[in-house]
């Protein structure tokens, strides 16, 4: 960069003209490394290194993969992808992922919703309590409920179906939603309620109506949480699908085969499964600022 | 219409927020809460309004038992002291909630919003969201939509608490007038005597969960019925003197004696307490019979035309109101004066026993 300044055809050469050496000067100066810049390029290295190796990977033949380093693909190709986006079992992956994922999100919310109403408006026997003892739900590791939930699931005929992972998701998702949802409502005076009831609005309405659109960006926070969990979990989702409902990071996992491994196309499942995550967190990303300063989160 | 209380109570959690209230407001009247903060002028509001359930006793609406009626189902308006409307809507749509709920037409919807907007001088601002108004004008928006409901019952929790002082005029001088076309009941809570005395109409005074006094205000004022009232209904606080009259002689503490004149003449022997309000203290010597009191001034503030004194007098702090700004410095000797006429007399334990004789001459 400080060659393109000095570069510049007898500038410095014309007498009596100073102009020349003080945009210099102050070049040199804008381009001079600080600390706050390594720190941030550093950061961004090893924040974006595994990313950037996956894609680098599911852009590359198998043999490539395994002949040797290279840091970009010399032979670029998309067969990968093409493999994963027309072969059944391997899209159904991401299907089967969308369908319970969502299903998820939509009982949480919808089930933390008047939970979290309750909270920040009543006080009822104990309500201090309950309300730190549904995060408890959140200290014990999936693993504890793997066993209780394959055995009552398969005995009462939900095994391997979507809502069975949606309603196993939601033990951890409708505490965290409460919790976040909780804050948010907080926030909106109790007047604002006796105010519509005094205008006449009945309680449905005036949650509906008025409320929701107050702690909308709550709303979506909690959905966000409730996403993100619901779609990087995998133990659960293992086990408590076989073939109908298996999420895609079962596939992923299961496909060290007789064959040997299909590196690229793992990698290639591996960027899509990124994507979902990276799609939602851009659109939610002004409403993750304000909530994250405005509700509890 | 009217609204009745009989022996309406409050207790929360073992603590008695109101203590048994009868009151009767009449229709098209203001009635005006007046009392210091905790007094329970916002809990006998929403007991009013139906927002809480009393703890005893009934509520009537023109006769009728409400007691247990929905607020929904209510005829009640009201206004708190936080600007509160709804953020997600505009302006127009704020007003217009009401009406909508209640299934009016549409046309009949714009016509009163645009009435009370144009009252309310909200008219420009209409599209526009609340949050992206100023104070005055949210407060004024909350106003309008308790205007345009036509409720029988309009509550006003210090609507004006926190609004900048000009404002606060301008409205206050606005509101007695909106209302009185409406002539429905109206309720307005307020911590300042002066806002109860500007307002007119009745006025309630309360202390600790009590009504001490509920008339028509300047009745209130004149003729407090015990020296809580007289306390409430003073700003700055009236300021009380004990005394014990035997013969024709007041004796003060401190061992001064002073003779009875006037009025005070005609009481019976014993131990009172004499009250005076602040304006009626004087720095320098306006009627012959004047009692003096040796007192140190402790602060003074100046209001601009006015000069408020705090004094020391035997260890009691008066607070005195004099016209004009003097220079009086902290801890200098001061000379004060009232004139006996201005003295109200209560017993010992609160009840008047004489009403300040100017008053009685007005």
């Amino acid at each position: 960069m400080s060659d393109a300044t000095t570069s510049a055809p007898g500038a410095a050469s014309i007498p009596g003209d100073v102009s020349a050496a003080e945009p210099r000067a102050r070049s040199r100066r804008r381009f001079r490394p600080n600390g706050s810049m390594i720190v941030m390029a550093l950061y961004l290295l090893f924040l974006m290194l595994p990313i950037y190796w996956l894609l680098n990977m599911s852009l590359k033949t198998n043999a490539e993969i395994l002949s040797g380093f290279s840091l970009w693909p010399r032979n670029l190709t998309l067969a990968n992808y093409e493999k994963i986006l027309t072969d059944p079992s391997w899209y159904m992956g991401y299907v089967n992922s969308i369908i319970y994922v969502t299903m998820n999100t939509v009982i949480s919310i919808s089930v933390a919703l008047p939970a979290a109403y309750a909270f920040s408006r009543y006080s009822f026997m104990g309500d201090k309590h309950l309300f730190f003892w549904l995060l408890t739900n959140r200290m014990a590791p999936p693993a504890v409920f793997a066993l209780p939930f394959f055995q009552l699931y398969s005995s009462v005929g939900l095994f391997d179906t979507h809502i069975a992972v949606a309603l196993a998701h939601t033990l951890f998702n409708v505490p965290l939603a409460v919790w976040i949802l909780e804050g948010f409502m907080r926030g909106v005076p109790r007047e604002i309620d006796e105010t519509a009831y005094i205008d006449g609005y009945s309680f449905p309405k005036f949650f509906v109506k008025i409320f929701m659109p107050l702690i909308a960006s709550g709303i979506g926070v909690a959905a966000f949480f409730c996403f993100m969990f619901s779609w990087v979990e995998l133990l659960l989702s293992r086990t408590l699908t076989s073939v109908d409902a298996k999420p895609i990071a079962a596939t992923m996992t299961r496909t060290v085969s007789a064959s040997g491994l299909d590196w690229g196309v793992l990698a290639a499942a591996g960027v899509l499964t990124i994507l979902p995550g990276a799609l939602v967190i851009w659109f939610v990303r002004n409403y993750i600022a304000k909530g994250f300063a405005l509700g509890r989160v | 219409m009217t609204l009745t209380l009989e022996s309406v109570s409050k207790r929360v959690e073992g603590q008695t927020h109101i203590h048994r209230t009868d009151l009767t407001l009449q229709n098209g009247t203001m009635n005006v809460l007046l009392g210091p903060t905790l007094s329970g002028k916002t809990t006998l509001m929403r007991l009013m309004a139906g927002l809480d359930a009393p703890t005893t006793g009934r509520i009537l609406w023109n006769g009728e038992d409400v007691t247990g009626v929905r607020v929904q189902d209510r005829k009640v308006a009201m206004v708190y002291q936080q600007f509160i409307n709804y953020p997600s809507m505009t302006v127009y749509e704020n007003i217009a909630s009401p009406m909508r709920i209640s299934g009016k037409s549409k046309d009949e919807i714009d016509a009163a919003v645009r009435k009370s907007a144009e009252m309310m001088k909200l008219t420009p601002l209409l599209d526009r969201k609340p949050l992206e108004l100023s104070g005055g004008q949210q407060q004024r928006c909350a106003l309008a939509r308790a205007l345009v409901k036509d409720a029988g019952l309009v509550l006003l929790d210090e609507p004006l608490a926190n609004l900048d002082y000009k404002l606060r005029e301008e409205l206050r001088a606005e509101i007695p007038k909106i209302f009185e076309e409406a002539g429905s009941i109206f309720v307005y809570a307020t911590t300042e005597p002066e806002e109860a005395l500007l307002l007119g109409g009745h006025v309630a005074t309360l202390w600790e969960g009590r009504v001490t006094q509920f008339d028509e205000t300047p009745q209130v004022y004149r003729h407090p019925v015990d020296a809580t009232t007289a306390r409430v209904f003073s700003d700055p606080p009236m300021n009380f003197l004990p005394f014990e009259k035997r013969g024709a002689v007041l004796h003060l503490d401190g061992g001064r004696e002073v003779p009875a004149a006037g009025a005070l003449g005609g009481l019976r022997d014993g131990r009172y307490q004499g009250g005076f309000r602040p304006n009626h203290m004087e720095l320098e010597r306006r009627h012959e019979g004047d009692i003096t009191f040796e007192t140190r001034l402790a602060v003074t503030e100046i209001t601009g035309s006015e000069t408020f004194v705090h004094l020391d007098h035997h260890g009691t702090r008066w607070v005195g109101l004099i016209h004009g700004v003097r220079n009086l410095r902290p801890g200098q000797a001061l000379t004060a004066y009232l004139d006996p006429a201005h003295v109200y007399v209560f017993a010992e334990d609160g009840p008047l026993v004489a009403p300040a004789s100017y008053v009685e001459a007005a």
